[in-house]
C-alpha cells in the first residue's frame, strides 16, 4: 500500500463523515484498483447521495472497469445535482464519441468550453474529434488506456487541479434548505446545508436593500475574502445560486461562471416544476 | 479633516461613486458621511449593515473569514462595502456609470490606512 493510500485510509478510518473518499476512491482508481476504489466511492456515496463529485468518482470507476451504461448514468446525475460540472460533460461527451453520436459529443464538450475556456482538454478533444469523427476502436475506457482518465481530468475538491479553484456550487430555496449543489469548505467537508441555513432570507433582504436605495432589482452579490470567494445570483425570485472559488480566480470570470449558472438552475427549476 | 473623513473623500471622488460613509455594523449607526443630497445615510447604515453581517455569517458556514470586500449590484447601481475592525464598514454608493475597479481599490486602501 503506497504512503498516501495508507494516510488517506486513516484519515478516513478516524472521520467517516469527512470527504476523504472522494480522495482516497480516485488514488486507488489510478493505481488500478478498481474494486477498493468502488467499495470507498460507494461508502461516501451512501453518506452523501446529494454530491455531485461522488457520482463522479463513481463514473470514472465504472468507465474503468468498462460498464459504460453506469458511468454515463452516474455522470448524468452529477450533472444534474451540479449543472457546471466540467468533468461530467466531458465524461458524457467521451461516451457519446465513443457510441459514434459525435453531434451529442461536440455539444457537451462546447458547454464544458463555455464553463472552463481555460482546460485545455476541452480544445484538445474537440480538435480530435475534427481529424477523427469515429473513435478508434481500441479507445476501451480502461487505466491502460487512460482516455478516461484524459478526458475527464478535473478539479475534484480533495484534489485541486488548479484550473479554476472549484470549491462548488449550491442552490438554496427561500427557507434556506439546499435544492441542488454542493460545497465545500477548507478542510474538504461538505458545508452545504450549513451556508444554505445561513443564506435563507439573503434574496429578500439583498432586494429590499437594492430597492430602498434606489438601485433597482438586485442582480448579483460578490462577498471576496481571502481564503475564498463567493459570487451570489437570484436564478429566481426565491433562489439563490451560490458559486464559490479559489479567490486566485477573478471576481468578473467567477461572475460569469455564476451567471451561466443561474441559467442552467433556471432551466432546471423549470423542468422539476 | 480626521482620518475617516479623508478615506471618505477619496471614495467620493472616484467617477460614478454617489457617496461614502463609515458605519457601524452591529448597531446601524453613521459614524461619518460623505454623501450626496437626498442619499439617506441612516438607511444606507441599517440596510447595508445587515446585509453584511448575514453574508459574514454566510461566509463563516463556509469556513471563510470575514469578508474584505462586498458588492451587491442591482440594475441601477451598486452597494460596495469594505469590512473594517472594530465593527465598522466602509461602504459606498455607486451608479452604473461607477469605476468600479477603481472604487474598490479607494476602499481597500482606505481601509488599510483606517485599521
Amino acid at each position: 500500500m503506497s504512503d498516501d493510500i495508507r494516510t488517506l485510509t486513516s484519515r478516513l478510518a478516524e472521520e467517516p463523515a469527512s470527504l476523504a473518499f472522494l480522495e482516497l476512491g480516485e488514488a486507488l482508481r489510478r493505481r488500478g484498483q478498481l474494486d477498493s476504489a468502488y467499495k470507498v466511492a460507494r461508502g461516501g456515496l451512501g453518506r452523501y447521495p446529494n454530491l455531485a463529485e461522488a457520482h463522479d468518482l463513481m463514473a470514472r470507476i465504472f468507465g474503468d472497469q468498462g460498464d459504460l451504461a453506469a458511468a454515463f448514468d452516474a455522470w448524468v446525475e452529477a450533472l444534474r445535482l451540479d449543472p457546471m460540472r466540467t468533468s461530467a460533460l466531458k465524461g458524457i461527451a467521451f461516451l457519446y464519441y465513443r457510441a459514434g453520436n459525435v453531434a451529442e459529443a461536440r455539444e457537451h464538450l462546447q458547454r464544458a468550453v463555455e464553463i472552463d475556456p481555460d482546460d485545455p482538454s476541452i480544445p484538445q478533444a474537440l480538435a480530435r474529434m475534427q481529424t477523427s469523427p469515429r473513435a478508434p476502436e481500441s479507445a476501451q475506457p480502461h487505466v491502460g488506456s487512460q482516455p478516461l482518465t484524459a478526458v475527464t481530468s478535473q478539479s475534484s475538491p480533495a484534489e485541486p487541479s488548479g484550473g479554476d479553484g472549484d470549491r462548488g456550487q449550491l442552490l438554496v430555496d427561500g427557507n434556506g434548505l439546499r435544492l441542488s449543489g454542493s460545497l465545500v469548505g477548507p478542510n474538504n467537508e461538505d458545508v452545504g446545508d450549513r451556508v444554505a441555513a445561513e443564506l435563507a432570507g439573503v434574496s429578500r433582504e439583498a432586494a429590499r436593500t437594492a430597492k430602498l436605495l434606489g438601485l433597482g432589482a438586485w442582480q448579483a452579490i460578490a462577498v471576496e475574502s481571502p481564503e475564498g470567494n463567493l459570487y451570489l445570483v437570484p436564478p429566481t425570485e426565491n433562489t439563490v445560486l451560490l458559486t464559490m472559488r479559489d479567490p486566485a480566480l477573478p471576481m468578473a470570470r467567477l461572475g460569469l461562471i455564476a451567471e451561466r449558472g443561474a441559467r442552467e438552475a433556471r432551466a432546471w427549476l423549470g423542468g422539476e416544476a | 479633516m480626521s482620518a475617516a473623513n479623508t478615506a471618505l473623500e477619496r471614495v467620493t471622488q472616484v467617477p460614478g461613486v454617489r457617496g461614502s460613509l463609515l458605519i457601524s455594523v452591529t448597531d446601524g449607526l453613521v459614524v461619518a458621511e460623505r454623501l450626496m443630497d437626498g442619499i439617506d445615510g441612516r438607511a444606507i447604515a441599517a440596510l447595508a449593515g445587515s446585509l453584511v453581517q448575514r453574508l459574514g455569517r454566510a461566509a463563516a458556514g463556509a469556513g471563510l473569514k470575514i469578508p474584505t470586500f462586498v458588492h451587491l449590484r442591482g440594475n441601477a447601481g451598486s452597494v460596495l462595502a469594505a469590512p473594517m475592525a472594530n465593527d465598522l464598514v466602509l461602504v459606498a454608493l455607486v451608479g452604473l456609470d461607477a469605476n468600479l475597479g477603481l472604487a474598490r481599490l479607494e476602499m481597500l486602501d482606505a481601509v488599510g490606512h483606517l485599521n
